[in-house]
């Protein structure tokens, strides 16, 4: 197992939730663009969940399938790596960042190559590769829409499937006339802030890029273990452009995207589109097995990741955080995450998974104000399409912070409210005091601004001041006529 | 059949003419309740705070006081629900087998007010009246924990010259979440306003809801505004008569 600290995930320096939120929430022009966009694909994909009848079983099934595959993981990613073989790919495996990065810095070189294109990765971000190949001299080139516009802004991903949802229209626009001739073919003149026009230029600016590159970064949605093949959805084009045009494609995947069989993934064709973009079927599907002789990349390489992985499938009850399909929908209907954006949860990986995953693929203990990033509210798992119970396993890991002694100054309160709530005779007595202690500091039958560690709680709301009469008190007087 | 009340220790000291509403709507209904007096708390504070031993002696209490009832009762859907879905998940995690058995055997009785009354009872005019413009907030653990549903609407609607309004984004969180509250001050305040705004647009004269905690967050924040809204558990409106013939 490899020091937690070394697993990239987490952005070096993040501070706690509390403390980024902070910044994010004053960011009125940030909320606005965040609730726009989350509100509409909200509504998009309650629409496209609706036509299904059978959308609750399809749910079922998807969670059944990765239940399943997380129980065998060793089994299937053996099975993997032989159809990949067989079919003319070579699989590396990675247990961790570092070794990830140093696999493909190698291979990338290996080709003579210095420049690359990216295209769909999570995992590569979570390593930090870019910033990797930067350093042995490679330049990375992303070519997602939205990761073009993170790149170009120099900024971090806000979003698992937005990762620029936090940047509105004339925000990019200006970014495009600004950056983008720093990194290839400019922004025309008088570019203006039409979706039209600003998906125009950055087609004309990716597509040099497509046509010289000899390299692909690319991620995976899915490995399907008996045939070998991987699997990458996407919107705009720009993958299947990516996986075709290179002769050297190098796919950086996690351990937990392999499913079993084509039939499986059949599954998570219909659920994934569904919950991430609202669509009935996203507009393009590419797969490869292996390499295939007059077609496509010329040579093939799968690195497997672990990265924390097989630390998170031993929790029983934090594994099922490894189903994740990546659809971004918890975070659309994420209460926390519409005020606070992506950028707070301090990790690639946002929103109700991101305070799930996160502190399970670094520890806890380097990830200690996530699990408490919510409210508990329970819309992500309402939302998931496999059925992650993220409410249950943030619970289960604020149980694991308190146990790593990380969670700060409350423990000693919190051990004696537990005394005082195991006693109805010690309860009484303090129901007493907080009557006493709550009317001198009213006025006018509410509690104003408090002091201490409840100051946050009183900048904005009013304490009721505690009755002279508790229930109990109230019903031995009345009901059993004792004074 | 013998009907406990658990009263939560939240609603004990802060609100207990809660309780007595509990009271006065299932005395009206004819039935005769309880309060065992060794009840203090669900230990949903520290379950959902990560201090899940510092629970179990509360899981045991709970277990203890209410062993002896056909029907438990609780104004608190996040309590209820920390009961049914939690105190087994605790006892078999930290308890003896006797624990284990004892909570398995109560979980089944213990109910939620609505669902009492709606479920076991099988009434939804309770003879209530109540003449004023009302909204119903659908708290998380009502409505994603429970799984409430229209329980409180129906109860709501044959409450005499009640005028049940809606509330915009009804289903959103408030922002409350217990400790979440102070832990994340300011996230629960930016939620906390627009429930307020929400709250404001209904034109309702009074918020209700299943549960005092997230009423006491929306209160607390309507009262800052100075806004005239009032705030009302769901029982002390079915508890009124207001300007009924006697
Ligand atoms: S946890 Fe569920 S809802 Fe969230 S991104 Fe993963 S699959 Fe989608």
């Amino acid at each position: 197992m490899s020091d937690h600290r070394d697993r990239g995930v987490v952005w070096l320096g993040a501070p706690s939730f509390p403390d980024a939120a902070r910044g994010a929430l004053k960011d009125t022009q940030l909320r606005a663009n965040l609730r726009r966009a989350t509100a509409t694909i909200r509504d998009k994909r309650l629409a496209v969940a609706s036509e299904l009848d059978d959308w609750e079983q399809l749910r079922d099934a998807g969670a059944a399938i990765k239940r399943r595959t997380s129980r065998h993981l060793d089994r299937y990613l053996v099975q993997l790596e032989a159809s990949v073989t067989a079919a003319g790919g070579i699989v590396h495996w990675a247990a961790d960042a570092a070794e990830a990065n140093r696999i493909v810095t190698e291979l990338v070189l290996a080709t003579g190559e210095r420049e690359v294109v990216k295209v769909k990765s999570m995992a590569t971000q979570e390593i930090g590769l870019n910033e990797h190949l930067a350093e042995a001299g490679i330049t990375a080139y992303e070519t997602d829409l939205a990761e073009l516009i993170v790149q170009l802004g120099d900024d971090r991903p806000s979003h698992i499937l937005v990762p620029a949802i936090h940047r509105n229209r004339t925000e990019i626009r200006d970014l495009f006339a600004a950056e983008m001739r720093h990194w290839g073919r400019p922004a025309p003149e008088g570019l203006t802030d039409e979706p039209a026009d600003l998906a125009e230029a950055a087609r004309r600016h990716l597509r040099s890029r497509f046509l010289t590159a000899k390299v692909t970064v690319s991620g995976a949605n899915f490995a399907v273990a008996d045939t070998g093949t991987v699997v990458v959805v996407e919107s705009e084009g720009n993958g299947r452009m990516c996986l075709t045009l290179p002769e050297t494609l190098i796919t950086v995947m996690g351990l937990e995207k392999v499913v079993p069989t084509w039939s499986d993934l059949e599954v998570f064709l219909q659920l994934l589109p569904r919950s991430s973009t609202g669509e009935r079927m996203n507009p393009y599907t590419s797969t490869w097995t292996g390499t295939t002789d007059g077609d496509g990349p010329r040579t093939f390489h799968l690195v497997l990741l672990d990265n924390g992985r097989t630390d998170t499938l031993a929790d029983p009850v934090g594994r099922q955080a490894l189903a994740c399909i990546r659809c971004s929908a918890c975070l659309n209907v994420c209460p926390v995450f519409e005020r606070t954006g992506g950028h707070a949860y301090g990790s690639v990986y946002p929103g109700p998974i991101g305070a799930v995953l996160t502190p399970q693929l670094v520890g806890v203990e380097n990830a200690a104000s996530l699990p408490f990033a919510s409210t508990l509210c329970g819309a992500c798992y309402d939302a998931c399409p496999v059925k992650i119970d993220i409410p249950e396993v943030l619970v289960h890991l604020r149980a694991e912070v308190v146990e790593s002694g990380t969670g700060g100054a409350e423990a000693p309160a919190m051990r004696a409210a537990a005394a005082v709530l195991d006693s109805p005779r010690l309860l009484g007595a303090a129901q007493k005091a907080a009557a006493l202690g709550g009317r001198a500091l009213a006025r006018h039958g509410r509690i104003g601004r408090l002091p201490g560690p409840l100051r946050g709680w009183s900048d904005t709301r009013d304490t009721p001041v505690p009755p002279a009469e508790s229930f109990r008190t109230w019903w031995r007087k009345n009901r059993e006529g004792e004074r | 059949m013998r009907i406990a009340l658990f009263i939560t220790c939240f609603n004990d000291t802060l609100y207990p003419g809660t309780g007595r509403a509990v009271l006065t709507v299932l005395e009206r209904l004819g039935h005769t309740v309880e309060f065992p007096r060794d009840q203090t708390c669900c230990g949903q504070l520290h379950f959902n705070t990560g201090y899940r031993p510092e629970a179990i002696p509360l899981v045991a209490r709970f277990a203890r006081a209410f062993a002896d009832y056909d029907a438990v009762v609780t104004p608190s859907a996040s309590c209820a629900g920390m009961v049914r879905d939690h105190h087994p998940l605790l006892a078999r995690e930290y308890g003896n087998p006797g624990l284990q058995r004892q909570v398995e055997d109560l979980v089944p009785r213990v109910h939620e007010f609505t669902e009492l009354l709606t479920d076991v009872l099988g009434v939804t005019d309770v003879g209530a009246r109540f003449p004023h413009r009302v909204a119903y907030h659908p708290t998380c653990h009502s409505l994603r924990g429970l799984r409430l549903g229209d329980r409180p609407s129906r109860l709501l609607r044959e409450v005499e010259d009640l005028d049940l309004v809606d509330l915009p984004a009804a289903d959103s969180c408030c922002g409350f979440g217990g400790t979440f509250a102070v832990k994340n001050a300011d996230t629960s305040a930016a939620m906390l306003a627009d429930k307020g705004d929400a709250v404001l647009d209904s034109g309702a004269e009074v918020l209700c809801a299943a549960d005092n905690s997230c009423l006491m967050h929306i209160g607390g924040g309507l009262s800052r505004r100075r806004a005239a809204v009032r705030t009302m558990h769901l029982a002390e409106i079915l508890a009124a008569t207001e300007g009924a013939a006697p």
